[in-house]
């Protein structure tokens, strides 16, 4: 047997199965009992992040669909980066799920509601694991279509509009993507990743593989809303009901965007001097232009969304520079803004359910009669603003000293003034929403359903913790994630056997 | 829209019982001539859809209303997963299990036709409910008019 | 050559009807016909002059099959997408539809009530 020292995962196909299943079992359950979707989705988010977390530390493993060896079947990988990238959207996905208890309930037909979720949640984990070009971009495909809907759910003017918009955008990197995946099927007559990335370094790139290269970038550019493919996320993340704006800004633009892109141009392609230049100019034009078009914003969720721009910036800039330090710093910063992004989605949820408006202006004193939220809202916003020591500064941190070392001058000063642009933008936030004279809309309300507060614990406990426990995380999450980016060979040798 | 004229409405009766028996045609042969459960699930709900172009929209509603026109969607979806479940019994998640018999005979290719059939029946039920959806739940007036009387 | 030319000619169209036309509607033919090029791309990848369908009938030799058939990975992938493009279809028409209740217009210049 050639894959003898391999560790094969009988559990990786569950990743994609649970949601699957419990996405189809939704509307029948819901027949029997009102109660069961959000016990069924709940109980599956909940398997997932226990799962997830079991493949922590134990190196990489796969898994062959039906018995069929690559490069003639598909295979799943989970190596470094698959696993944080799972840890990262079951931790998410169970917080939202919580969260959807109480929240969903102003809204008709919560089963539609979590059944799309669970399809998304499935796509999500299909793209993260997949080590097949087509096969990603199927469940591309179901995760993109499930948010696509998931963002026009309250079926209001605004909502629609910003769906179609999504839509339109969605559908044109898709076809992207696909075209991309057919171009390197032509060329080189594999569609298994790591084949490719064999047959790529064996050959060289060809013009045809740039222009595939360029495809992909276009298309998973886009679904990450990087800076001049960015104008449909400001108006379909705020539209979305609360647990799918932080489920998109927290994990979507991450496993479909940021995660696509490095994966393929990293293992497949090879990083090379072109790739990692457009991914710091991408990186440093979307965490300027995000900063900036945030900082004039007044209604809540908008403002955290122009800010999930600017964050993927940083990430981008990271991964773009290439050394082990600033790989480690994007990814270090991709954990953490999924952990705080989420968070402050979910705080201006439980904001908006109980004064009932998203407008900074009209909030205010939200400290005395919300304590929990604003609590949770406060060292999220800290995070997201670097402030130590929750975890947005170490990343920040991290990434700031890469570029420096790799003497990127002026990647560093972005990284910075930009950081300083994002308090500014956050003590905005704070000083209108949280401190400052309670509002007329503001005096009567209340905290907000225990199990939201429950979730904002959670993803609270996390901004808080992350940071400090970077010894613990560096050996079990983030080193072998970096280190997969490092060495693409490995990834080749891990799942041809060679 | 109350249906079309006699002749129309006789000759879709006639029709659609051959339309349905040539898409249960397509999605048991699927695994060994040209077909399966995507075409031959397109093919069923398009025979319905001659139905309620003949016979009025309210028709196939009332055959298959829009609460069980779901369920049997998913249990549609449900059996593709239990069949790559089942893989796992023998080993792998989506093996074809079963004895893949002698090649060319109908009751051949394991798991094949079993995963057809549950694919023609959620193909052909989500079509349905596609169509029915845009059609007789349509809105296609502007805001604040009433839909128009049909005749 | 010629498939990448034509289908990436075909890709363009798509593009231009997606951003140059105001009708909704017709933007969704536009995202059709991004979709259908792909598909059409994905095709004559597997092209063979002289080939025979890749399905195998009954007293076939099995070489000489190998050695005509035309590619079938290609047939099975556009399968696939063509089932994904129409359920992005038929979402993108019923979203239309709703618009069309909401904003009494087609026009997507006139539909703007986001910030932009």
């Amino acid at each position: 047997m050639m894959n003898e020292g391999l560790h094969m995962n009988q559990a990786l196909p569950l990743f994609v199965a649970i949601p699957l299943g419990a996405a189809f079992l939704i509307p029948i359950l819901v027949r029997v009992w009102r109660r069961l979707p959000d016990i069924v989705g709940n109980l599956s988010t909940l398997s997932l992040l226990v799962m997830s977390l079991t493949l922590v530390g134990k190196g990489p493993s796969t898994y062959y669909m039906g018995g069929w060896r690559p490069p003639l079947g598909i295979n799943l990988v989970a190596d470094g980066l698959s696993v944080l990238l799972l840890v990262v959207v079951s931790l998410v996905a169970f917080c939202a799920t919580l969260f959807s208890i109480p929240y969903m309930e102003r809204y008709t037909s919560k089963s539609r509601y979590y059944s799309l979720f669970m399809l998304m949640v499935a796509g999500m984990n299909g793209v993260v694991l997949t080590g097949d070009m087509f096969n990603l971009y199927v469940f591309l495909e179901i995760a993109s279509i499930a948010s696509y809907a998931l963002v026009a759910f309250g079926t209001e003017a605004e909502e629609l509009e910003a769906s179609f918009k999504y839509m339109i955008m969605g559908c044109v990197a898709s076809t992207f993507v696909l075209f991309g995946v057919g171009v390197l099927y032509g060329k080189t007559g594999t569609l298994n990743m790591a084949h490719l990335a064999k047959i790529i370094d064996e050959n060289g790139m060809s013009p045809a593989i740039w222009f595939a290269a360029a495809l992909f970038l276009m298309g998973f550019g886009l679904k990450a809303a990087m800076v001049p493919f960015h104008a449909w996320l400001p108006d379909a993340h705020p539209s979305a009901p609360a647990p799918i704006s932080a489920m998109l800004s927290g994990v979507l633009i991450k496993s479909l965007g940021i995660y696509s892109l490095a994966r393929v141009s990293y293992i497949v392609f090879g990083m090379s001097k072109p790739i990692s230049t457009i991914f710091m100019v991408l990186g440093g034009l979307s965490m300027i232009v995000g900063v900036l078009l945030a900082v004039g914003q007044w209604d809540m969720k908008r403002l955290f969304a122009y800010h999930s721009i600017s964050q993927m910036g940083y990430v981008m800039l990271g991964l773009g520079l290439g050394t082990p330090l600033g790989i480690l710093g994007g990814v270090f910063h991709l954990l953490n803004h999924s952990a705080f992004k989420s968070c402050l989605f979910l705080c201006s949820g439980a904001i908006e359910h109980e004064v009932g408006t998203r407008e900074l202006k009209k909030m205010g004193g939200l400290w005395r009669r919300m304590p929990v939220t604003s609590t949770s809202c406060v060292i999220s916003s800290l995070s997201i603003s670097g402030v130590p020591p929750f975890n947005g500064f170490w990343s920040k941190l991290i990434i700031i000293v890469a570029a420096i070392q790799a003497r990127h001058y002026v990647a560093a000063t972005i990284a910075v003034v930009v950081a300083f642009l994002t308090l500014t933008s956050f003590t905005k936030v704070m000083r209108y929403a949280i401190f400052g004279s309670p509002a007329a809309e503001s005096q009567k309300v209340k905290e907000a359903p225990a199990l939201m507060g429950v979730a904002l614990i959670l993803l609270a406990l996390c901004c808080t913790s992350f940071g400090l426990l970077y010894p613990v995380l560096k050996p079990l999450l983030l080193g072998p994630a970096t280190d997969v980016l490092l060495r693409a060979g490995d990834y080749i040798s891990l799942v041809l056997g060679g | 829209m109350k249906g079309m004229s006699l002749i129309v409405r006789t000759i879709a009766r006639v029709v659609t019982t051959f339309i349905i028996l040539y898409s249960a045609y397509i999605v048991v042969y699927g695994h060994i001539t040209p077909g399966g459960g995507f075409p031959g699930g397109v093919i069923l709900a398009l025979g319905i859809m001659l139905l309620m172009l003949a016979f009025g929209k309210d028709l196939p509603l009332r055959k298959l209303p829009e609460g069980r026109a779901s369920v049997l969607d998913c249990l549609g979806a449900l059996g593709f997963w239990a069949i790559a479940l089942l893989g796992f019994t023998a080993g792998y998640f989506f093996l074809n299990f079963l004895g893949k018999g002698e090649p060319f005979r109908l009751v051949s290719a394991g798991t094949m036709p079993l995963s057809n059939i549950f694919i023609g029946i959620k193909v052909g039920v989500s079509l349905f409910a596609v169509l029915t959806a845009l059609s007789v739940y349509r809105r296609f007036y502007p805001p604040g008019e009433e839909p128009p009387e049909e005749d | 050559m010629i498939p990448y030319l034509f289908a990436t000619a075909m890709l363009l169209i798509g593009l231009y009807a997606i951003v140059a036309r105001r009708n909704l509607i017709k933007i969704v033919i536009g995202v059709a016909i991004t979709e259908y090029a792909v598909n059409l791309f994905l095709i004559l990848l597997g092209y063979r002059a002289g080939g025979i369908p890749p399905i195998l009938s009954k007293g076939m030799d099995l070489n000489k099959f190998a050695a005509n058939s035309v590619d079938p990975l290609p047939q099975a992938l556009t399968v696939t997408s063509i089932v994904i493009g129409l359920g992005v279809i038929a979402l993108l028409v019923a979203l239309v539809l709703r618009l069309y209740e909401k904003y009494g217009t087609l026009d997507e210049s006139e539909i703007k009530r986001l910030k932009g």
